[in-house]
């Protein structure tokens, strides 16, 4: 087994050496794409959505963000950082923003922009768009939920808002301002700071077939770290920044839940939690939720706010961003400038379905499988202990008929089987660690 | 391969169990999205029939590789018109139903639009069985 896994879009990776086999993130898969094997977490990179929820809950840390090396930015004479609104929310509102700027500086960035500065511009683009498409129509913006709706929710890809999130325009308009003042190409890298692990799979392999003016992701979590020491060591500032702050008070509540659908006409909902998002897509698409125009569906729970790599509680993230939104004025001085060269109107291929086989691609094998498994599925306990490795009973059912795990697995039935007689201590002892690892059963007396 | 599902009148709370069951086995057999969504809509529909306007009934389904088959046998008042239910817009759904969402009409006409085969029996006073046949 590699010492590695990544996830499907390279955006998280499984270190095996430090993994414990706890199964945390088995549990909160949205996908059910975990499973424990060898006291070791594994990857089905296939039905993977790289929506982080694993990472959140990982306790040792094992489940790693593969962003890109901090020190690449320095193979650029110009170093942009475009910084989320929901940064600023992770220090507490005592530290002012101009401190803050000037370590970003200090830290080797040359200019900071403020992602959102392309809000404004957007909700016009979104409103205009709705009088023509198809409705409802859900938000681009959470690039978790997009994957979410390719793998989960195939039937409803074409009701994805074929537009591009903020971030992407806001990289637009300063590439544009390169290109304009005659800066090489290879002289000027954007960088993208990140609350979110879905925006680093979105930006290394986008949907629609749209090549993304970003050159690097950095995590928010780790710069937060450098950032807030610096900060604690009072290291002095050298080197000054170019701040492109501009924000309007949309734009600051844009990443923050109903952010985005307060300012959309029509009937709109915003849903926020991963939880609720998949309640709400499966009414959705049985067509049960009539009549809305516009949906606003994040991942996380209170949005950017409870983004991944949000490290900050996220109510009180969500509070910080209220109030920062009532000392900016409704308007800022770029919009016209961003209205006049920027679009979230791309050529966009069609989003395709990303379709999770679980059985057999042939559909009579996947029947006759399927059908196996609703017969296992009858003598499994259905407790969901998790102790055979799958996250569900149901899961180690259809495990069982793709020839994945084996029906000892369960220990429901091997205790059945052991009174039966029919299978020995040692054998049931085996089957623990080869699922759990051989350490797990060796507690040596201490 | 076979599943069955019962259905109580008036338990509005539970109507759309079986039309999520049925969707959640056809994505996992890989039927085309847009063959699913028609099934979940006409399946939906009939399904909401027999809470709104029957006593209880049991829903059959039976997917095959070629399709899908629906039966769905309701005991309750029947349908004195079919012609009339068929056509859009019409509703006999009481006043306390419509106030839920339910019962606007357009139920008959709708699994019709969504189905490649329908048929339905009714006996007044009896109950209804329906027939819905979408292909893969």
């Amino acid at each position: 087994m590699k010492s590695r896994q990544t996830t499907y879009n390279r955006a998280l990776e499984i270190v095996e050496d430090i993994c414990i086999g706890c199964s945390h993130c088995m549990k909160v898969c949205p996908t059910e794409a975990l499973r424990v094997s060898a006291g070791k977490a594994g990857i089905h990179a296939d039905w993977c959505i790289d929506c982080g929820e694993c990472y959140r809950v990982c306790p040792t840390r094992a489940i790693r963000v593969m962003d890109d090396d901090f020190k690449q930015i320095f193979n650029y004479k110009y170093r942009v950082l475009l910084v989320p609104s929901v940064f600023f929310a992770q220090f507490k509102d005592s530290i002012p923003r101009e401190t803050i700027y000037n370590i970003i500086g200090e830290l080797g960035f040359t200019e900071v922009c403020a992602v959102e500065q392309s809000v404004d511009t957007l909700v016009g683009e979104i409103n205009e768009y709705l009088k023509t498409c198809e409705k409802p129509a859900i938000s681009s913006f959470c690039p978790a939920v997009i994957r979410l709706i390719q793998v989960r929710f195939p039937s409803l890809v074409d009701n994805i808002m074929k537009l591009l999130p903020p971030i992407e325009i806001t990289a637009q308009y300063y590439k544009r301002r390169f290109e304009q003042s005659g800066v090489d190409e290879g002289e000027y890298g954007i960088f993208y700071l990140t609350p979110c692990i879905a925006k680093i799979a979105a930006v290394k392999s986008p949907v629609g077939g749209y090549t993304s003016p970003i050159t690097g992701v950095i995590n928010m979590d780790f710069f937060f770290n450098k950032v807030y020491l610096a900060y604690k060591q009072r290291v002095p500032i050298t080197t000054s920044i170019i701040i492109n702050g501009e924000l309007s008070s949309i734009g600051v509540l844009f990443p923050s839940t109903g952010g985005e659908s307060s300012n959309i006409n029509g009937r709109t909902l915003a849903i926020d939690g991963m939880k609720n998002v998949i309640d709400f897509l499966e009414l959705l698409e049985n067509e049960e939720i009539p009549d809305v125009d516009f949906l606003e569906i994040r991942a996380c729970d209170e949005s950017c706010a409870g983004g991944i790599l949000s490290h900050r509680n996220r109510f009180l993230t969500a509070e910080s961003l209220r109030k920062y939104s009532t000392k900016v004025p409704e308007a800022h001085n770029l919009i016209d400038e961003y209205k006049r060269t920027c679009s979230a109107v791309v050529h966009m291929d069609k989003i395709e379905p990303r379709s999770m086989v679980k059985y057999d691609k042939d559909i009579e094998l996947a029947i006759k499988k399927m059908e196996s498994a609703r017969r296992l599925k009858t003598i499994l306990p259905g407790i969901d202990c998790g102790a055979c490795g799958a996250p569900s009973c149901e899961a180690l059912a259809e495990d069982i008929v793709r020839d994945q795990a084996n029906v000892n697995s369960c220990i429901f039935l091997r205790t059945i089987f052991e009174k039966r007689g029919e299978i020995s201590l040692e054998d049931t002892i085996k089957i623990m660690e080869d699922i759990w690892g051989k350490e797990r059963f060796d507690k040596s007396e201490e | 391969m076979q599943f069955e599902y019962k259905v109580e009148g008036g338990d509005f709370t539970q109507a759309g169990h079986a039309s999520s069951q049925i969707k959640k086995s056809l994505k996992q057999l890989g039927v085309d999205s847009s063959v699913i969504k028609r099934v979940v809509v006409a399946l939906y529909e009939a399904e909401v029939n027999i809470v709104a306007h029957a006593y209880r009934g049991v829903i059959y389904a039976d997917i095959e590789s070629t399709g899908i088959k629906l039966t769905l046998e309701d005991e309750g008042p029947g349908i004195p018109d079919v012609e009339q239910a068929m056509r859009k817009g019409f509703s006999t759904a009481s006043h306390a139903v419509r106030e839920m969402g339910f019962g606007a009409g357009m139920g008959l006409p709708n699994i019709s639009e969504n189905a490649d085969n329908l048929s339905i029996e009714t006996v007044v006073g009896k109950g209804t069985t329906l027939r819905i046949e979408i292909k893969f």
